[in-house]
This record gives C-alpha cells, structure tokens and sequence, in this order.
C-alpha cells in the first residue's frame, strides 16, 4: 500500500433496518472489531437506496459508498431488494463512465445474524479503499480553473 | 419596426445606452449554439413587443455592438438580460461577471446556461483530449499542429484569446442567477409568455415570481404532457432508435427506447414523443429532484424484468452509454459535476 501516508478512507454506508443495520448492532454487540471508517445511515430497505445518495456522498467528500440490505428473498418489503441490485448494477456502470473506480461502492448483503459478515466486508472494502487512495472529488471537480492559468499551462 | 430600427442604428452611431428611457434589454451567448437566440426570434410578431418596450441594448446575435458599451454602462443599466450558454472559457466567466453586473434580473436561459447542455458534455473529458480531438487526430487536416495559443505576440502588441478550461460551468455555478429558463432551446411560446409576464411587471400589471424560480416550465414531467398509452412498464430488452422503429402509440420506455421523460422537467408539451423520438432530457430536472441522471438510473432500474446480477448486467449491456444518455443536457449541474478522467492530473 504505497502512497498511502496514514490515509484514513470516509465511507458512507446506507443499511437497510430490517437486517445490516441490526447486523451492525450485533457486531458491536459482540465487540467485533472492524474497522472505523463506514458513518452508517439507516434507511427502512436498501430498495430506499437513491442514486443520488451515493452520488452526493462521492461528491462531498466520501471516498467510497458501502449499500447493505436482506439477501435477495428475505426483504422485509418483498421485492425491494431485487431493486436494489438493479439500481446497484444501473449506477456502478455509471459510475465507471464517470471514473470512479469499481471497488469504492459496494453491495453487501447482511441479515441481522450477520454480524460477524458486515464486519469482515467492512474491513475488506476498508482496505481496498485505503489502496486505491483518496477520491478527493470536490478538489478534482472544482478546481479553481484560475490555478491552471497561474500555473503557466500555456499547451494550448 | 422600421423606425425602431432607424433609432437602434441612430443608437450605434452615438453609443448612449441611456438615449431613451425604456427598460434595456440584453441578450449574451456564451459557449451556445445561437439555437437559443433563434427562439427568441420564433416568437413572430411577438418580438415586437419587445422592441415596443424595451430598448435592445446588447445582443452580438443580432445587433453590432462591443462589449466595451457594455463596460461603460451603469452597473444595473440593463433591466433584463437573457444569458444562454456554459461557461466554458475565461472570457466566458468575464462575459457572465459583466452581465451580472449591468443587469437587474439575469435569467440563464436555455439547458446550456442552466445545466451545461450539450457543451457540458466536455465534462466527461480532459481538457487535453479535447485539444487532441479539435486539432490533432486522423480526421484533421493541421500539418503545421497548430495549436490555439493565449497569447501571441504581432508587430502591433501582444493578442489574446480565451483560455479553454478543464471543466464546463453552468451561469449560476459562476454568478447568482435571478430566474432560470431550460430548455434546448426553451419553447418560443415559453419565451412569449415570460417576455409577456416582464412587460407586464415593469408596468405594475404583475408581479415577478420569487427569485431563483424556473420560468417558462410546468410544475411535473413530460412523461404528464405526453399523449402516449401507458400501461405497465417491464423491460426486457433496450432498444435504440437506430435499429429499432417504435410504434406511434404506446410509450416509448415501455418498447424499450430509453426514454427521459419521467426524469425532465415538463414545459415543452412533450414534442419529442410525438414526433416518435425519446424525450432526451432538454428541459433538465424535473421539480424536487437535484440530479436528473439519478432520478433516471433510479427508475429506469425500477422497471428492468430481471433479478438476477448476470441478467440485469445483460440488459444493463443495451445501453450503451450510460453517463452520456442519462445526463445528457445536465453532466455540468450534476452532483458530480464531471467525469474523472486520467490524464487530468498528468
């Protein structure tokens, strides 16, 4: 892990109430020790998941998105997490043709027993991030353009 | 007509924005095609309506006129501007800056100064490829690899032009913006009813809606203007336009042709679809959402009759580029504002 000078990734992680959220209260429950990095969100399914959650988080400053829910056939609202993979797949493919690299969003299925299961994703997503490095799209997107033309990049 | 134009022509001989006492109107393109321009003149007679009440102070389109006139106006000479275009380039950002300053109400007019548009698009590209695409591949005849330089020194001093920048920006991401007015191009009878609704305020007939509203627009999608069958939405299979003749009758998402409609601001009276084509976004997000793309990823999965990764990747497989389709007039007003591209640090 090169480069990496103590980088410590920000990952945003949307569970679903109903399993990985309770999962992730297990894990505590059971002083599992995972990694620190993922600020959890509850939402009732991950079916709520909005792209625009995890675009926002990229955007503001996450360097990588963790969406967790019911294994397909145990949601609590049926169906939803087939939604889910569908709006996971939808965006990852978006995602790509934006740059983002494919390891920083990542789906985890997670029922409320698996507890031991969420910590170990988190800690394997946590390292995958810490190698690929910060994300940093706020500075990459808005960068001041003036610094470009102070910087003497006169290559036209 | 005739005699306004005789005045306008008086008006450049002596240049005196403040000649008559009519409110001024200005009208700017920045990095635009003109299409936005011709809509304005697309209103017909109602155009002269605008001659009747305003005086047409700026307009490179249509008049002659510098921008050093424009420099030497009161700050807030202008009663109405209308900008269309991105910010793409320095002078573009100086242009938006000036036109701030002179105008009272500065409307962002059309998808390009609203959402980037098409010009927003860049956004998925380095500076440098752009570069390369203008003047450097295959197709371009540039034996001598000219490149367009910043500044370039002549016996008569020194010449500038614009530098091109990295990212594309819509007006409001570089100046407050009064009203916003997508489209590409906004409706010419959107345009009448708004130049209407102006006139009308400036004689204390009507009152101006709450800065920062979106004018000229409804308040739901083209998906509620659109006179198409709908019945449920499964999808099996995308289909494009170019190997695939949709049916006059039925929505255009349900046969399979990404269709933006349920994501796009409703205001146009969905024209696309009637004509048989997709709606392809022009009129930018619909009311209460942020980012059009997501809203249409969000939806467009929704309806996929697949559950399984390896069958949603197969049909996922049919369109064929996702970031160009789904944010195709908003990539700019994005959350994410542009693409992440290698050779940009390099």
């Amino acid at each position: 892990m090169a480069g990496n000078n103590g980088f410590e990734p920000v990952i945003i992680g949307f569970t679903c109430n109903w399993c990985s959220y309770r999962a992730a209260d297990m894990a505590g429950m059971a002083r599992v020790k995972y990694a620190p990095n993922v600020r959890l969100i509850r939402m009732m399914c991950s079916g709520r998941l909005d792209p625009q959650f995890v675009l926002k988080a990229l955007a503001e400053g996450a360097d990588g998105v963790l969406v967790s829910g019911c294994h397909p056939g145990d949601c609590h609202y049926l169906e939803q997490n087939y939604k889910t993979i569908r709006r996971f797949e939808m965006l990852k493919k978006t995602l790509a043709a934006m740059g983002v690299e494919d390891a920083r969003v990542k789906l985890v299925w997670a029922s409320a027993a698996e507890g031991m299961i969420l910590a170990e994703e988190i800690d394997k997503l946590v390292a995958e991030i810490k190698a690929l490095g910060p994300l940093g799209w706020k500075r990459m997107a808005w960068a001041p353009e003036a610094l470009a033309i102070a910087g003497g990049d006169h290559d036209n | 007509m005739t005699t306004r134009r005789k005045e306008n022509l008086a008006a450049d001989a002596a240049p005196s924005p403040a000649a008559t006492g009519k409110p001024k109107f200005a009208m700017y393109w920045a990095a635009s095609c003109g299409g936005c321009d011709i809509a304005v003149l697309n209103i017909h007679e109602g155009i002269l309506d605008v001659d009747a009440n305003f005086d047409v102070v700026f307009w490179p389109v249509a008049m002659d006129a510098k921008y050093k006139d424009v420099e030497a106006m009161d700050d807030g000479a202008i009663t109405l501007c209308l900008f269309n275009g991105a910010i793409r380039n320095s002078e573009g950002e100086e242009m938006a800056h000036l036109m701030r300053r002179k105008s009272q109400v500065l409307v962002a007019f059309g998808s390009c100064a609203c959402e980037g548009c098409i010009p927003g698009l860049a956004n998925l590209y380095s500076r440098q490829a752009l570069l390369e695409t203008a003047f450097s591949t295959l197709t371009t005849d540039n034996l001598r690899a000219i490149r367009p330089q910043p500044s370039f020194a002549v016996p008569e001093g020194e010449l500038h032009i614009p530098y091109l920048y990295e990212t594309v920006k819509t007006l409001d991401q570089v100046v407050p913006v009064d009203y916003y007015m997508p489209g590409c191009p906004p409706e010419s009878k959107q345009i009448a009813a708004v130049v209407g609704l102006v006139i009308q305020a400036l004689k204390g007939e009507a009152q101006l809606p709450p800065p920062g509203s979106v004018l000229g627009v409804g308040d739901s999608t083209v998906c509620d203007e659109c006179a198409r069958k709908r019945s449920e939405k499964v999808i099996q299979q995308f289909r494009r336009m170019a190997t695939y003749q949709p049916n006059q009758e039925e929505c255009l998402l349900e046969q399979g042709i990404l269709c933006s409609g349920l994501a796009t601001r409703s205001g146009c009276g969905a024209l696309c679809p009637a004509a048989n084509m997709p709606c392809i976004g022009c009129y930018g997000p619909a009311p209460g959402v942020i980012d059009q793309g997501a809203r249409m990823m969000s939806a467009i999965s929704s309806v996929i009759d697949a559950k399984t990764p390896g069958e949603i990747r197969q049909i996922l497989d049919g369109i064929v580029d996702p970031a160009g389709t789904f944010y195709r007039f908003s990539l700019a007003h994005s959350l994410l504002h542009r693409a992440r591209v290698a050779s940009r640090e390099g």
